[in-house]
């Protein structure tokens, strides 16, 4: 074999990504979105399906197959995706509407400001490739997505961790009347939570691991990531509590002040820009009341990120799960040597 | 079209040109408050106006969430001064708040939300009517419904893209019960809408997104009329209607100043304005 084959196939390279499993987990679901939604639509008519030409890429494809009659496809178009969806949902219907996070949010900000956030319009916005899922680069990954969200009144927002809580999610929004956002996981997706014991709760945080050393806040695929530093930190002797708060908005402050009211040294990990997200969400809580804490954000810096496969991407931003656990031993480190001086 | 038919039809018009007459007055009531605003669109659109909320239209006032009423989406958010007139008339709104219009802490907002009874969106955000309306048509078609959908635009609204995406889908869709009307007064925000952006040629962009089409003087009843009579004969396509408009229609000192988007009127012109309305209703009336 050609020597430069040889080593450029060593090297990952930029997929066409049709999968959220990042990490090659162990158990998957199979399109657990799209499942859910026909679950949800064969328990309420009134649920109707809507994609802007990515029906295939956000497993909306299980839906239209099975309620042909209840599905819209509104071609390249975000804009109208959000304003006919608005209009489906003000003559009493649930629309689910899929697209990327870049292009609900950033180029159709308007229409779900106006057209659902302003008069609580019951759209669901379930939008694919959230922070670094895809292979391809600032154009596809939607980084900034949860600020904008987060700063839309009456806006839910909703960061789902795996296959298990994303399909409970879809149940829960599907009853709830008013507008969401909820970041989408698809193809093979991870399982991380337990689906036998695990209660998705809307705008309720979960504690999955206590600890007494370290608090890691985490939301969305990260959560994984979170659990993984905690069993890593625990070797070394580091008990770190694990907090997973999928929903950003209403957010569970009452949560997130009872746990580090006892653990002082904090690290929030999100696959978003470490501004306007949940390390933001988690400075504004503490600091409002007053609480003295140690923050360490971990999350995409100040920048647009390159392309690249998926384990490049998030090694070279360090969200991985040792990026993760060094943060937590890099902070209690300079505590001590604080407490020392 | 016998005679009974013809004498009915004239006693038609007759009437909705009293009801846009009265519609005109409570738009200078309402602009007199602020002493200037909306009121050239508010008076081009009374004749539409009062030919959808007191002839096309099925809707119940007592029970503003029907599902099976006729829907009228407002987009174009700054022409709420002509629906809120509408909307007194027709007893959805009360006609002493007119006198708050545009007034801190009114509902009655220059640019109207759907926070305000009668209002089935929030337009003003130019561009998110079409879309809006689309999904309703598509909504009530589904659960076969037969409520139509009325949505009116504006000349310059046609240069925001988002429109255009939603004339694909209405066509797409073959939503034929939807009726989109464009105000076509040649006004926008910066000057005429030919110089600002051209959109001409209005008629041939409608048909050629396969929407069948229409262009009439908006300011004649009997030709609004005509118009809707034909939106009503089923084509598996959704209506257009292009409505050429005078802004300030009815009151000749704001025919004239109608080269503005926002017209400003001293406070000692609302007396002659209200004198001219009076005056060119008469003028009508003769024209029989």
């Amino acid at each position: 074999m050609d020597n430069r084959i040889e080593n450029r196939s060593k090297k990952g390279v930029t997929g066409t990504l049709l999968s959220s499993d990042t990490t090659g987990a162990t158990a998957t679901a199979s399109a657990p979105f799209g499942h859910a939604l026909v679950r949800a639509g064969e328990r309420n008519p009134r649920i109707v399906g809507l994609t802007a030409d990515l029906g295939l890429y956000t497993d909306m494809h299980v839906f239209a197959k099975r309620f042909p009659e209840r599905f819209f496809q509104v071609g390249m178009a975000e804009q109208n995706l959000l304003g006919v969806a608005a209009g489906l949902a003000r003559t009493g219907f649930i629309p689910f509407a899929t697209t990327y996070c870049t292009f609900a949010t950033r180029r159709a900000y308007d229409f779900l400001a106006i057209g659902a956030a302003l008069g609580r319009a019951n759209v669901k916005v379930i939008a694919g490739l959230p922070g670094l899922t895809t292979g391809y680069g600032a154009t596809h990954q939607g980084i900034d997505d949860l600020a904008l969200m987060r700063a839309l009144p009456n806006m839910t927002v909703i960061d789902p961790c795996d296959a298990t809580e994303l399909e409970q999610a879809v149940e829960a929004i599907a009853d709830y009347n008013g507008p969401v956002y909820l970041r989408l996981l698809r193809g093979q997706v991870p399982i991380v939570l337990d689906p036998a014991s695990y209660r998705f709760e809307l705008g309720k945080a979960k504690l999955l691991r206590a600890g007494s050393d370290v608090a890691l806040l985490s939301t969305g695929l990260t959560t994984e990531r979170a659990l993984q530093a905690a069993t890593r930190l625990a070797e070394s002797g580091i008990e770190a509590a694990v907090l997973h708060l999928s929903t950003l908005k209403p957010f569970d402050c009452q949560a997130v002040l009872s746990l580090v009211e006892n653990i002082r040294n904090v690290v929030t990990v999100e696959n978003h820009l470490i501004t306007g997200g949940l390390g933001s969400a988690v400075a504004e809580v503490v600091t409002e009341v007053g609480l003295q804490v140690r923050l360490k954000r971990i999350g995409i810096p100040d920048c647009f990120c390159a392309s690249g496969s998926i384990p490049y991407l998030v090694k070279r931003y360090h969200l991985d799960s040792e990026s993760i656990a060094a943060a937590a031993r890099d902070m209690l480190t300079t505590e001590k040597r604080l407490s020392v001086s | 079209m016998s005679v009974a038919e013809s004498c009915s039809a004239v006693a038609t018009v007759r009437s909705l040109k009293v009801r846009a007459q009265k519609l005109r007055r409570h738009v200078l009531r309402m602009a007199e408050q602020v002493g200037q605003g909306y009121v050239g669109q508010g008076l081009g659109i009374a004749d539409l106006l009062a030919v959808l909320y007191f002839h096309e239209m099925r809707y119940d006032g007592q029970r503003l969430d029907w599902p099976d009423r006729d829907r009228f989406v407002l987009s174009i958010g700054h022409y709420s001064i002509g629906l809120y007139a509408a909307l007194a008339e027709a007893g959805i709104l009360p006609l002493e708040e007119l006198d708050d219009y545009g007034a801190d802490g009114s509902r009655l907002e220059m640019s109207g939300s759907e926070t305000t009874p009668g209002f089935e969106i929030t337009g003003g955000s130019l561009g998110q009517g079409l879309p809006q309306a689309v999904g309703m048509a598509l909504g009530v078609r589904l659960e076969q419904r037969p409520a139509r959908i009325f949505c009116l635009l504006s000349d310059g609204e046609l240069q925001e893209g988002a429109t255009w995406e939603a004339a694909l889908a209405a066509s797409h869709y073959c939503l034929d019960n939807l009726v989109a009307f464009i105000d076509y007064n040649n006004q926008q925000a910066d000057g005429p809408t030919e110089k600002v952006m051209n959109v001409e040629p209005i008629v041939d962009k409608w048909t050629a997104f396969g929407w069948h089409t229409q262009r009439i003087d908006g300011n004649n009843i009997a030709a609004i009329l005509a118009a809707l009579e034909q939106t009503r004969i089923p084509q598996g396509k959704p209506h257009a209607v292009v409505l050429d408009t005078r802004m300030g229609k009815g009151v000749p000192l704001f025919e004239q100043r109608a080269k503005n988007h926002f017209i400003r009127v001293d406070a000692t012109e609302w007396e002659l304005a209200r004198q001219q309305l009076e005056e060119s209703n008469e003028g009508e009336d003769s024209d029989g």
